[in-house]
């Protein structure tokens, strides 16, 4: 970045504008003085903003119509400020649903496959990456296309076999089957990020008379934990937004994960504006806060996965 | 337990680093006992039981009648078959095409452009945003949005009729004619944040200096994305698309909660299609044989795309 200052008045002849560098005002002084201060830049920005606020846009009708009264829905229509807050959309939708059950059975359901599905990958990985026994190849191979398969070629035993071992309407056939078809994913990038281990490092242990067992817990295990938190974290979200085998195993509301909770309740009568907005509210928090509190350990964790 | 590896074999594998560990090869088997088991019971069994019933004629109760290969030919007949995989299509424009064009564009905009003249915090904050949809379940974006649509009640034919265009106030899912338009709509809506995404990181790996010497030479911001940008990013771009094409060929929650596949089946998809045989039509045989066909639709895509991936790498000389 440092040579940028020589090439100025190059840049400058075939920049994208021919709006001068005149301006003064540099809003990003440590950058290089090379780019345009022009207008364009602005209706760029614009752009790129009005886009933004178009994505934005169903969330903005959800929040404006979370906490408004049906009455004032009716006068005013969706894009008004509500007159007064109204908090029965919500509570309505909460004991209708039984939300916290629905929080917890999610939680439960997300968590366990996404402790599980780690540990199943990282001992897949282990043998794969590390042990590199005979075949990997076409282990990976396998793993890699039962993650690409369509959950429908699945479901119809699946939901026969969990009747007959009476898993059906049980939370652990979608936990199983879940850690499954995760671990399927984790199996194929961990083995991978495990296959450049440092050796020296694996017989060093070795020398030091580690068991097989010990390496993977005193060596491999806190090496790749940047790698592993970020599976834990995917695994968590992906199962959490899961939709199609929930709903086909889980038929009873006491089972039921948030969003299979709030699609039943698709077309009821009862399920009026501020209901449905604000079920849709707390329904999505979770997910939203999870992603900003683990954001920093995604990015951090995907850097530390590429560098090795 | 085969554990002497023969030369031919050990000289195939990477880093010939590895002698040391090679006496107790056969002991890492072991690891792979817990992960295989799970997965023949949840992955291989029902996926050969899927296959079986394919051939088969059940209701879900009693036992499977074997009728050969009945279901497929039925399949060539069913116009709803072939609607669903032309929706698929559709389905791939709004989920693969649209969003990578998009992506791709949105990305080089805030990476090379606003990230450069403006606060870095900027272009990160609306990568947050645009990336937003995706964080949510499907289920809920589809619930929301099926109000925001809802003919009578919903949020955007309220305010159109506000604004006095009543004419406008179509029955938006309800529709044959804007039901898939508007389903498409929506998932570019919730598509187009990850190709944004993958693209941003992409062109971080990217050497600035390549761009510097093109600028240098007088080319355009255009001719630079052209001649840097794309050939750069090119191993995402076969990432992004392979994923959302997989994706977009096995797509059903959107489908479930906004449309049900309706009206007339104008916005039906495979695997909601076999949904309906397996579950309310209990035609267990026919919905195994439309999932087949699906998985090897999704498999043969796949394999097409990673060899070609790997050609145009043996092309570039990588």
């Amino acid at each position: 970045m440092a040579t940028n200052s020589a090439v100025l008045p190059g840049a400058g002849a075939g920049g994208i504008s021919s709006t001068g560098g005149a301006s003064p005002s540099a809003t990003t002084p440590r950058r290089g003085t090379r780019f345009q201060r022009g207008p364009l830049r602005w209706a760029i920005l614009a752009l790129a903003l009005l886009v933004a606020f178009a994505m934005m846009i169903p969330f903005v009708i959800m929040l404006l119509n979370a906490f408004k009264s049906p009455a004032d829905y009716a006068a005013n229509g969706p894009v008004s400020l509500p007159s007064s807050l109204y908090f029965d959309g919500l509570v309505n939708f909460w004991t209708r649903v039984n939300f916290p059950e629905k929080l917890v059975n999610s939680i439960w359901i997300s968590g366990a496959v996404a402790i599980g599905a780690t540990l199943v990958s990282l001992l897949n990985a282990y043998a794969l990456g590390i042990g590199r026994i005979r075949g990997r190849m076409w282990i990976v191979g396998a793993f890699l296309l039962a993650n690409m398969l369509p959950q429908e070629a699945l479901i119809y035993p699946l939901y026969y076999l969990a009747k007959q071992v009476g898993l059906y309407n049980n939370q652990w056939s979608v936990i199983i089957i879940f850690t499954v078809i995760q671990s399927a994913f984790g199996t194929y990038l961990l083995s991978s990020v495990l296959s450049t281990f440092p050796p020296s490092v694996l017989e060093a242990a070795a020398l030091d008379g580690a068991s097989k067992w010990q390496v993977l817990w005193r060596v491999v295990f806190p090496i790749s934990r940047p790698t592993l938190s970020v599976l834990v974290i995917f695994f968590f979200i992906w199962t959490w937004n899961e939709f199609f085998i929930p709903l086909v195993m889980l038929i009873d509301n006491a089972t039921q994960t948030i969003p299979v909770a709030l699609a039943s309740l698709q077309g009821d009568r009862m399920m009026d504006a501020p209901t449905i907005n604000a079920g849709s509210l707390i329904s999505l928090l979770p997910a939203v806060i999870f992603f900003f509190i683990f954001q920093r350990t995604l990015t951090r964790g995907i850097t530390a996965g590429a560098v090795k | 337990m085969v554990t002497t590896s023969a030369p031919s074999v050990r000289s195939r594998r990477a880093a010939g680093v590895r002698t040391t560990r090679r006496s107790g090869r056969g002991v890492y088997w072991a690891y792979l006992v817990p992960g295989a088991l799970l997965f023949l019971a949840v992955i291989v069994v029902p996926f050969f039981m899927n296959l079986y019933l394919s051939f088969t004629k059940w209701p879900g109760l009693g036992t499977p009648r074997w009728i050969g290969i009945d279901n497929y030919t039925r399949l060539l007949a069913d116009e709803t078959f072939w609607l669903s995989f032309r929706n698929s299509i559709s389905m791939i424009v709004a989920m693969v095409v649209v969003p990578t064009l998009l992506g791709m564009l949105l990305a080089a905009v805030l990476f090379d452009y606003l990230g450069k003249r403006f606060n870095g915090n900027v272009a990160s904050a609306l990568r947050a945003t645009y990336y937003l949809p995706q964080i949510l379940p499907v289920a809920v974006a589809g619930i929301l949005w099926g109000w925001i649509l809802n003919p009578q009640t919903g949020a955007l034919n309220v305010f159109l009729r506000q604004i006095g265009l009543d004419s406008l106030a179509l029955n938006w899912l309800g529709d044959t004619t804007t039901a898939m338009p508007t389903v498409m709509l929506v998932m570019i809506w919730v598509q187009v944040g990850y190709p944004v995404v993958i693209f941003m990181a992409a062109l971080q790996r990217v050497d600035p200096e390549l761009y510097e010497a093109a600028e240098l030479d007088g080319a355009g911001w255009f001719a630079r994305f052209k001649a840097i940008t794309l050939p750069q990013i090119k191993p995402e771009t076969f990432v992004v698309t392979l994923t959302c094409t997989i994706a977009a060929l096995k797509v059903f929650g959107p489908i479930y909660v906004l449309t049900k596949g309706g009206p007339e089946n104008t916005t039906n998809v495979p695997s909601y299609f076999s949904y309906q045989n397996f579950f309310p039509k209990s035609q267990v045989g026919y919905g195994a044989a439309i999932a087949t066909v699906l998985t090897i639709i999704v498999v043969v895509v796949s394999i097409v795309f990673i060899r070609a991936q790997s050609a145009s790498e043996r092309k570039e000389g990588i």
